[in-house]
């Protein structure tokens, strides 16, 4: 078993990724939240008279150097040490998938669904293109992302963080359960 | 320049979020099926140790690496905790991916997620632009 190229267990990346709260905080007292680099990249690159993006983005660059390190990091991890096996999922998820009309498991994602002919079917626009505009659009919304309220805002025991992580996961049970059965039907 | 070990903390983070395979469609949806342990292990394990390092910071008043008094600001609550809320929920269980996984999966050499992520922006724009008419 090869360390670097095999999955890791939640006990060891779930403790890792708790570390970017301090880790952040020390470096310089940067709360830890991925959503906000989507509002920067806006300020940055739109000309808009919006005043939600009348900010000093520069001040935040931090936020968006951050996340081009973690393109860095996953060009690293899924390149020179790329798990060699199928994702290793449950037997009840795989049948799940499978009821799902889902077959190839080689990948991180469903590679039946996200390619680029896919984007020109219903099904596909609807869960790339769709599926993203909800993911920037809520996370906005709703002031943050499961970095920035599930662990950020959870771990400095903000309630209202509390209350977005619970919305997070109805809106994604209401989606798993009830639509997504609906949409790959598509 | 001082910026370069936010690049090499976030090399690392895109790294792990890859090996922890949290960046999934997959093991979303088993997630949100309650199949596997997995996600709520790496959620909750994080959470853990991110609460134990605020809580250490704040007992013993830490300073950052260039001895600024640490502050975390508040979260304040809003009906878009709520609203917005749910509307990632359901993006989330529809790209299998949260802000953070889309750089890494980008990376990892998917392009087609190049497309969620530009949808996210359009997302974020919009909501910057019709925020006034919206309730909070």
């Amino acid at each position: 078993m090869n360390i670097l190229t095999s999955p890791w267990p939640w006990y060891i990346a779930g403790p890792l990724i708790g570390l970017m709260v301090p880790l952040l905080l020390f470096m310089g007292n940067k709360a830890f939240g991925i959503s906000s680099s989507l509002r920067h990249f806006c300020a940055m690159c739109i000309p808009t008279k919006a005043k939600f993006f009348q900010y000093d983005w520069k001040a935040e660059r931090w936020n968006l150097i951050f996340a081009l390190g973690m393109v860095i990091g996953g060009l690293i991890a899924g390149h020179f040490f790329k798990n060699p096996n199928p994702i290793d999922l449950s037997e009840s998820a795989i049948e799940s998938m499978n009821e799902l009309g889902i077959q190839n498991y080689s990948g991180l994602v469903p590679s039946e669904i996200f390619n680029f002919s896919s984007l020109f079917t219903l099904k596909g626009f609807l869960l790339i293109v769709v599926g993203g505009f909800f993911v920037g659009f809520g996370t906005r919304y709703a002031g943050g992302c499961t970095s920035g309220h599930s662990i950020m805002g959870m771990s400095n025991l903000q309630w209202p963080s509390l209350v977005a992580t619970c919305c997070f996961f109805a809106g994604g049970l209401l989606m798993t359960w009830v639509i997504l059965p609906l949409i790959m039907n598509l | 320049m001082k910026n370069l070990k936010f690049l090499l903390l976030g090399t690392a983070f895109g790294f792990i979020l890859i090996k922890a395979e949290v960046v999934s469609w997959f093991r979303i949806q088993e997630m949100f099926r309650f199949q596997s342990f997995h996600m709520y292990g790496v959620i909750c394990s994080a959470i853990a140790v991110g609460m134990l390092s605020v809580f250490l910071i704040k007992k013993f008043k830490a300073k950052t690496f260039s001895s600024e008094v640490i502050r975390i600001e508040d979260k304040q609550f809003t009906k878009g905790n709520i609203i917005g809320g749910l509307m990632f929920g359901l993006g989330w269980a529809m790209t299998g991916a949260c802000p953070g996984p889309l750089y890494a999966l980008i990376g990892s050499g998917l392009p087609i997620v190049i497309v969620v992520l530009l949808s996210a922006v359009v997302g974020t724009y919009t909501y910057g632009v019709i925020k006034d008419k919206l309730p909070h």
